[in-house]
């Protein structure tokens, strides 16, 4: 242990014995001051350029190829060079252990700051947090993108590049409904996931008899039509998981397909959780970085100069322009998970008459981790507002709610500002806004004709109105009947079931070849 | 719990290279059309510096469910004013849009920056020049070769003698093998010596000594250095281009954008296959002069027409500047084959006595209105004039052009039609 009031690093500097010197000090208040509770830790030192590599396919080390990322790439090298776009400091992995990427550039400060950030603050959200124990696996996660980039160039070689990029470019167009969205089944075990695949691939191989291809089918079984609700029940239908559907019941995917789809499936089911925390989680990593440095200032292990340089960034990244910056572009996620962790920290230890009427199981009971630690392992950003967000907050934030009905003629409504009447309102309505089950469209597989074309018939639940946009459900569902290779239909329903929109998408050519 | 740290910054090569190459299969169209657009307001020199083309994003956006309209409800920071039931004002329709739940790509199009080699393949894949300059730069590139240094692997004939035992002197040295002097004054000693104890130690120095030299060998395996060799293309001859361009008034845009690419296809194809190419650019109205390129594809000139002015023009700068016996000369003449009558005979003598016998090649293109049809344009001066001199036999190689896409194979086939006369020829 190094003794304290000795400088951890002078000047910007940095060399790997330094890092280590940081992850130390860091770690041992993360340990024993905010008995924080984290993964393993693995820190990797990487160029600007890996570093957008890494952005570029989601922030993982590795992952299959595709063109789309590439694209990415392109796009987002070409806004750094230009520089429209600051790079991240950091990219930390949802893994065990936890990766955290740091890019050269970034001085003494910055990597401390990094440091304390994501392999202390958002790895102990990552072990802690309901969502990532009940959807992620930690452990898994690297073997698992380890298969799959494997698997998918096991594909390309025997199936043809073109045929799996047909597949993952439609998979990757369902990528945000391939998602179960309500716990109830066992997580993810990536491992055994991997495990089973070889399994299934072996069986399929060794069973693989050329004869029975040729066997004839004999005449279509007749009779017997099924009773409608129990065909629904055996498809599992309703179905809002589209990938999931069609993964078990596309009637003519190859079993690579299938596998594919199942790649891109947990994959996004992987992500899932980060979506719905994404307040939360870089609350708590602002959080800690601002403890861990504040305390190292204290200590007398930074300079005032580098205090001042780090206070500098911190501002940065928790500025919050109003609505009507031009720079604004929605709620910042670090200004108000941050801000709502220091309003908790301020509740817990010295609350107003305020607090202690809105908050009375938290007001004055001083200790501050504790009920840190508590929150973040129990909510989620919807829930964490609406349970955490108090007046005194939405009085800064000068929050107010605006209701736009194109309806209306007179303009857009001020609903609720921060006032007496309107703080509930305000924060109910801002808890909405994070509410997964509103980000995304409610669109579900309601049925499949099987007496008839075989079409699948999905619905679209229009909520407050508003529709999918045209060209983009046009291209989706050519990608969803291409899978399915029957026609595939969508109807646009109101909340009274009325018929607003239909599409209709043919399977082309390409799938049934493929 | 120790931290693990890693130092990845020397990892090899970037993921997102095939990543990219992907990408550009399947941007190739889109990418082509971006390339084929800034070549032609590029010089032609630039065409081989690769560099930044602008790819529209959207024609390669991946579409997912989004949905749009409908009343939204929103809360907002940094309220200073309003008061609940307040009206604001809508800012305008399609600023209404707001962000969806797409990605924050905001711009229409992005900047894609190609290396040389992926701005060269497209440039000519667009004009489906196959393999052509691949293979004639197999033909004519030859190869030397030069002393590069020392090895330690080769043949024994490489063996560098002297590099050799001066490595195995310095290892000696370094390693204090004892010297043969040393032993045979020790030796000396011990023939002379008489004392016992004295004897038994020379003895055992002696001893020493000898196993230190058998250890340390006068020369070692690692010693050996041979020397080492490189091929290196040998430096083929230079090259020249010149482009005589009529400028007359009859002369169209159109007219110039296809003799410019033609130009630039010449320059690329002799790019590849020679160290050092120049171009010479020479305009003509009744008047010839030399001009840069700016000039020449843009100036504004006007005049009546003599064809015999370039070619004097050329004639002269070759006798200046380009010895046919050093430089491989090539010409190319674009013009809508308008010449005066009178200047024919010059013209022809020009071409025969002069200029022809010095060249490489020398093409001659003929540019037409926009949609018009090549069979359709009546033989004009020009080209009945090089019509008679190819029949009795001089190597002209002559095409009418009237789209930019009949450029491509006009340039193939006129380097086609040479080395098959080459060939009769030899």
């Amino acid at each position: 242990m190094t003794a304290t009031g000795q400088l951890l690093f002078e000047g910007a500097d940095w060399d790997f014995r330094t890092l280590q010197r940081i992850c130390d000090a860091c770690e041992q208040i993360a340990r024993d001051e905010l008995k924080l509770d984290v993964y393993p830790n693995q820190i990797e030192v990487i160029t600007a350029e890996q570093m957008l590599d890494a952005y570029s396919s989601v922030g993982m080390p590795l992952f299959y190829k595709h063109w789309s990322f590439g694209k990415h790439f392109a796009f987002q090298e070409a806004s750094y060079r230009k520089g429209l776009m600051g790079l991240a400091y950091e990219i930390v992995i949802n893994s065990s252990p936890c990766i955290s990427y740091l890019m050269e550039e970034n001085t003494a400060t910055m990597q401390t700051l990094v440091i304390a950030h994501a392999a202390f603050g958002h790895n102990h959200f990552f072990k802690n947090n309901y969502l990532f124990k009940q959807w992620t696996d930690a452990d898994g996660i690297l073997d698992y993108l380890e298969f799959a980039k494997r698997y998918v160039a096991h594909c390309e070689e025997r199936h043809g590049r073109l045929a799996v990029e047909h597949t993952l470019d439609a998979a990757h167009a369902l990528m945000s409904h391939g998602i179960d969205r309500y716990p109830g089944k066992k997580s993810l075990d990536l491992r055994a996931e991997e495990k089973r695949a070889g399994r299934r691939r072996a069986h399929e191989e060794s069973a693989f008899n050329d004869l029975w291809r040729t066997v004839p089918t004999g005449p279509a079984k007749s009779g017997a039509v099924l009773d409608i609700e129990r065909r629904r029940q055996m498809l599992g239908l309703p179905q809002e998981n589209l990938l999931y559907f069609l993964e078990k019941t596309a009637p003519r995917l190859r079993p690579w397909q299938r596998e594919l789809l199942r790649i891109v499936r947990n994959i996004a089911q992987y992500f899932y959780p980060q979506s719905q925390t994404k307040v939360m989680n870089e609350g708590t990593a602002t959080y800690v970085h601002y403890r861990i440095i504040s305390r190292l200032h204290e200590q007398g292990r930074l300079t005032d100069g580098n205090f001042l340089e780090f206070l500098q960034s911190h501002t940065n990244v928790v500025f919050q322009p109003e609505f009507d910056d031009p720079r604004y572009s929605g709620f910042n996620p670090y200004a108000l998970g941050f801000a709502m962790m220091q309003d908790i920290e301020r509740i817990v230890a010295n609350p107003e008459a305020e607090d202690r009427e809105w908050f009375p199981d938290i007001a004055g009971t001083g200790d501050t981790m504790g009920v840190l630690r508590d929150i973040w392992a129990n909510y989620r950003d919807e829930s964490f507002i609406s349970q955490f967000m108090s007046p005194r907050l939405m009085r800064q934030f000068r929050m107010f709610h605006l209701h736009d009905n194109p309806e209306e003629r007179a303009g857009i409504r001020v609903d609720a500002i921060h006032d007496e009447r309107g703080y509930r309102r305000l924060r109910r309505e801002l808890a909405r806004q994070y509410d997964v089950g509103f980000i995304d469209a409610n669109i579900e597989v309601v049925d499949v004709d099987l007496a008839g074309d075989r079409r699948l018939m999905l619905r679209h639940t229009v909520v407050k109105g508003a529709q999918l946009s045209e060209a983009d459900t046009k291209r989706v569902l050519q990608h969803l009947a291409d899978l399915w290779s029957y026609d595939v239909s969508l109807v646009e329903v109101d909340t009274s079931n009325k018929v607003l929109k239909e599409y209709v998408a043919n399977p082309r050519n390409i799938a049934v070849a493929a | 719990m120790a931290i693990h740290i890693v130092d990845r910054r020397l990892n090899p090569g970037s993921k997102s290279l095939e990543n990219r190459q992907r990408f550009l299969r399947r941007a190739k169209a889109l990418v082509q059309g971006a390339v084929k657009k800034s070549s032609q307001t590029r010089d032609i020199k630039d065409v081989l510096e690769g560099g930044e083309v602008s790819v529209p994003i959207d024609g390669m956006d991946e579409p997912r469910f989004r949905r749009e309209g409908g009343t939204r409800d929103m809360v907002l920071p940094g309220n200073k004013k309003f008061v609940e039931g307040d009206y604001l004002p809508r800012p305008n329709p399609s600023g209404g849009k707001g962000r969806g739940a797409g990605e924050g790509d905001s711009e229409d199009t992005f900047r894609f920056v190609l290396s040389r080699d992926e701005f060269v393949d497209l440039f000519l894949d667009d004009l489906e020049l196959p393999d052509l300059a691949k293979r004639k730069l197999a033909e004519v590139e030859s190869e030397g070769i030069r002393r590069a240094g020392y090895t330690t692997s080769g043949s024994p004939a490489n063996i560098s003698v002297s590099r050799t035992v001066s490595r195995a002197l310095a290892r000696r040295v370094a390693l204090r093998r004892p010297r043969p002097e040393a032993l045979a004054a020790l030796e000396a000693e011990l023939l002379d010596c008489s004392d016992e104890a004295r004897r038994a130690e020379l003895m055992a120095e002696i001893e020493a000594l000898k196993t230190k030299m058998r250890r340390i060998p006068f020369i070692d395996p690692i010693d050996i250095r041979y020397r080492r060799f490189e091929t290196v293309p040998k430096p083929v001859a230079q090259a020249v281009m010149f482009c005589l361009m009529d400028v007359s008034g009859s002369m169209t845009e159109h007219m110039k954008d296809l003799a410019k690419r033609f130009y630039m296809l010449l320059y690329v194809f002799l790019k590849r296959r020679y160290r050092h190419v120049e171009i010479v650019f020479i305009r003509h109205t009744d008047r010839a002069e030399e001009v840069d390129e700016q000039t020449f594809f843009y100036g504004p000139a006007s005049g009546g027409t003599l064809v015999s002015s370039a070619l004097q023009a050329m004639h002269d700068i070759v006798r200046s500047r380009f010895r046919p016996a050093d430089w491989n000369i090539y010409a190319a003449q674009a013009s809508d084959g308008d010449n005066s009558y009178a200047d024919g005979e010059v013209t022809s003598w020009l071409l025969t006595d002069k200029i022809l016998p010095v060249t490489q090649f020398f093409a001659y293109l003929e540019v037409g209105q926009e949609n018009g049809l090549s069979y359709e344009m009546p033989n004009s001066s020009l080209w009945t004039l090089y019509e008679g001199l190819r029949a009795s036999g001089a190597p002209l190689s002559m095409r009418k052009v009237n789209e930019r896409s009949e450029i491509f194979p006009v340039f193939h086939d006129l380097f086609q039609r040479r080395s098959q006369q080459e060939r009769t020829g030899s």
